[in-house]
């Protein structure tokens, strides 16, 4: 432990999951990425796409995982950015859904053929592509139903995986039309 | 029909004297800005920019010998009048020896607008000729960066880098021009009054509540320190005056950051003098043992905490920064505060008098007994024994000569530095420009012609050492040109003094390439530039000496020849707590920790 840091009781880290609206410009994801390599934070997931083409806006989800008082520093720290408007601690506010999707191609030959069909129809996984010898499955859902998912496919044969990452919304009624409209 | 065709080649010429060239606009939005000088060095991508400077009677131009010396001259200048610095590079190698000055100013907070050349847009990514990624390079290290590819966006991008610098915790903005948009037509559009959406975290709200439980907390508390720094500086001058203020409704005493100094005049009998690993002896223990602290514009930074896990451990901390992440970064505070210092120190002080008048206030007689007690330590005491001269004489000598002119002290980066913030009094803010987040040497020359630029008639010396003078000193050059009297006070021991003290201390006095051999002749160097050369090295001739420097009309570099090996005390040892201070070599000290060794 570094002698400047607190000598408290470490507290645990946990996974929070934050949701952020930036300028969709360039630049804006290289310096919310920076500020994450540069303090030396983590990010287990990112995903970032426009979501208001007329107001030029995008949408980060991210994954980070800290104690409290990393998350509050990583919060004040994102909203220093002056392309990044609003920074929402999901984990915090309440009840969200967290989503990813999932690619995987399979390649398999004989009985594990019907076992791996079998299996993608129990995930509710959409068959996308299929040859004699693979298959190409689509799955969306928790990122820990996706873990499962690979893990099986996995030991059935050659695989190969392409995920986008967690995307993520509050429940409930609540917008943020009206933060939204302050930019 | 010909009415409106007249209506129309009206129209045309109108639309025809709107449109000016995009590098105009630039210098127009900078008049705009009220920038009145820029510090610049041209180069093949920012030639159309020189060329509109060429005309403008509104701007002057400061031609500096490096770009890292015309971003620090422009946080000099910022530094010691509020107002926003202004630099002008071109692309590649001028805006990456920009660089070690963006960072600089990103963290001491000095507002800067640093305007880049760039290669034509149509050759980015190309490996042009003096082509770099220039955002891309200074995206960590300013505010907040733009390249402009859309004229049209030109004008806007500029209003807004002047309010981001300015506004919030200040810093350095980027805006890299590259060469075809500087020739572009472009329709100039004037500053809207209102920019949103640039700090987030600040709102101009004060909480009142908070404001009250935090005045009853000063008010009741029994040992209370104030610690303010740079924050109130840049809050402007009427921050420091509510700072003195406070300090004086509250009987309670004060300590200052190397960046703060000059908040609190040193002449008010609550200054404890300056805290931290080179701060007082009783700043840093009556740090150790309040039981309230209210930091003001200060960032808890580890010069001035030493060991986090025993900083103030029995105190009730109250913060107020202007930036919400300063807030429970490294000392979790009880209290935080978000906001411009004014602001809330006005609050603050209007509460603290309410309430004053309604209960009355827990005495400090003990409080100041044990602070007197630590004072007759005398932790700043030195001897001045035999001829040769103690660093530490000569900017007591240098202070008690300049104090009664309107004095502006630049600095370097190292021991000389550490002396001058301990021994020259700072009875004003905006007074004293070193290097304090970066610690950059080679800062206090480049700095000193930005103040000097600024103040014309006062009084500037850059207290500098000879390793860290030697950094930039082709500035003399800058100097000479505009007749700049600058001061150049060089405590010369001949060695980088700081890095020898460390070895000293903690490396068994191997003094591994410390040694600043092959120094040039100081006075010929001054000849040789036009310009007055002093030497002294006996004590007895200090004075002469620096009544000579300080009547000579122009420049000046006075040779100190100081004490080889003195080193910098009192002292927080790295890795050890505010009451573990050693206040000389001869004190009995514990080696450094082992995990002391491996900090800055």
């Amino acid at each position: 432990m570094s002698v400047y840091q607190k000598n408290e009781v470490e507290e645990v880290e946990t996974s929070r999951t934050l949701s952020l609206v930036v300028d969709n410009q360039p630049g804006t994801l290289a310096r919310v990425i920076g500020l994450f390599s540069g303090r030396g934070y983590n990010i287990e997931s990112l995903t970032v796409t426009e979501i208001d083409k007329l107001r030029s806006l995008s949408r980060i989800s991210l994954v980070t995982r800290g104690t409290s008082m990393t998350i509050e520093q990583i919060k004040s720290q994102l909203l220093r950015i002056v392309p990044v408007h609003i920074v929402r601690d999901l984990t915090l506010e309440g009840p969200f859904i967290k989503s990813e999707l999932a690619l995987v191609k399979l390649v398999v030959k004989g009985a594990n053929r019907v076992e791996a069909l079998r299996i993608a129809e129990t995930f509710r996984a959409r068959t996308l592509d299929v040859t004699l010898t693979s298959f190409v499955f689509e799955l969306t859902g928790k990122p820990s139903k996706l873990d499962a998912f690979i893990d099986l496919m996995r030991s059935l044969g050659d695989t190969e995986i392409s995920r986008t990452g967690v995307s993520a919304i509050s429940r409930g009624h609540k917008t943020e039309t009206k933060l939204l409209d302050q930019i | 029909m010909l009415v409106t065709n007249d209506f129309l080649i009206e129209s045309i010429n109108k639309m025809k004297v709107d449109y000016i060239s995009g590098a105009e606009a630039v210098i127009k939005a900078l008049v705009e800005n009220h920038v009145e000088v820029i510090f610049g060095y041209p180069g093949g991508a920012v030639l159309p920019l020189y060329d509109a400077l060429f005309e403008n009677k509104k701007i002057k131009h400061i031609l500096v010998r490096h770009e890292q010396a015309a971003v620090h001259a422009a946080e000099g200048y910022a530094r010691s009048t509020g107002k926003v610095g202004c630099v002008l590079v071109t692309s590649g190698p001028g805006a990456t020896n920009a660089i070690t000055g963006l960072t600089d100013a990103l963290m001491d907070s000095i507002p800067i607008i640093c305007l880049s050349g760039q290669v034509p847009t149509h050759l980015i990514g190309t490996d042009a000729f003096q082509e770099a990624d220039t955002t891309g390079i200074s995206r960590p290290c300013t505010k907040h960066n733009y390249l402009v590819k859309d004229p049209n966006k030109l004008c806007e991008i500029i209003h807004k880098s002047f309010e981001i610098a300015s506004s919030g915790r200040p810093g350095p903005v980027l805006i890299d021009l590259p060469k075809d948009i500087q020739l572009s037509n472009v329709k100039y559009e004037n500053k809207k009054n209102k920019i949103n959406n640039i700090n987030k975290n600040i709102s101009s709200y004060v909480d009142q509540n908070l404001i009250n439980k935090v005045a009853r907390l000063l008010l009741e508390a029994e040992r209370p320190i104030i610690y303010g720094g740079g924050g109130v500086v840049n809050s402007g001058p009427e921050a420091s005056k509510l700072l003195t203020e406070l300090v004086n409704i509250l009987d309670c005493p004060v300590t200052l950051t190397l960046m703060g100094l000059g908040c609190v005049p040193n002449s008010n009998k609550r200054f404890l003098g300056m805290l931290g690993m080179h701060g007082t002896y009783e700043a840093n223990l009556a740090m150790h043992n309040c039981d309230v602290m209210l930091n003001v514009g200060a960032r808890f930074d580890d010069r001035v905490t030493g060991r986090l896990n025993a900083f103030a451990p029995n105190s009730k901390k109250v913060h107020i920064d202007v930036d919400k992440s300063s807030i429970n970064k490294v000392v979790h505070v009880d209290y935080g505060i978000v906001g411009d210092c004014k602001n809330i120190l006005s609050a603050l002080v209007q509460e603290v008098k309410k309430l004053h008048n309604q209960k009355s206030m827990k005495t400090k007689t003990k409080w100041w007994s044990q602070i007197n007690e630590w004072k007759d330590k005398d932790s700043l005491g030195f001897k001045q024994i035999g001829q040769n001269i103690k660093p530490q004489q000569a900017i007591k000598s240098l202070y008690e000569k300049t104090k009664s002119f309107d004095t502006y002290i630049t600095t370097e980066v190292g021991q000389h530095q550490m002396w001058a913030a301990q021994y020259f009094g700072f009875s004003k803010p905006n007074h004293w420009m070193t290097s304090g987040g970066l610690g950059t040497m080679g800062y206090g020359l480049p700095s000193s012609v930005g103040v000097q630029i600024a103040h014309p008639k006062s009084l500037v010396i850059d207290i500098s050492g000879e390793a860290s003078f030697l950094m930039n000193m082709q500035e003399l050059s800058t100097i000479v040109q505009y007749k700049l009297p600058v001061k150049i006070f060089i405590l010369n021991n001949e060695w980088m003094g700081m890095v020898r003290q460390w070895q000293e201390l903690n490396h068994g006095s191997r003094y591994s390439e410390s040694y600043t051999s092959s120094l040039p002749d100081f006075v010929k160097l001054a000849e040789s530039f036009g310009i007055s050369g002093l030497r002294v090295d006996n004590v007895n001739n200090l004075d002469t000496t620096i009544d000579d420097m300080i009547n000579i009309k122009g420049p000046v570099i006075a040779d100190i020849r100081v004490e080889k090996e003195e080193n910098c005390f009192p002292m927080i040892p790295s890795g050890a707590a505010h009451n573990e201070m050693i206040l000389s070599s001869h004190d009995n000290h514990k080696d450094t920790s082992s995990e002391g060794l491996a900090l800055v």
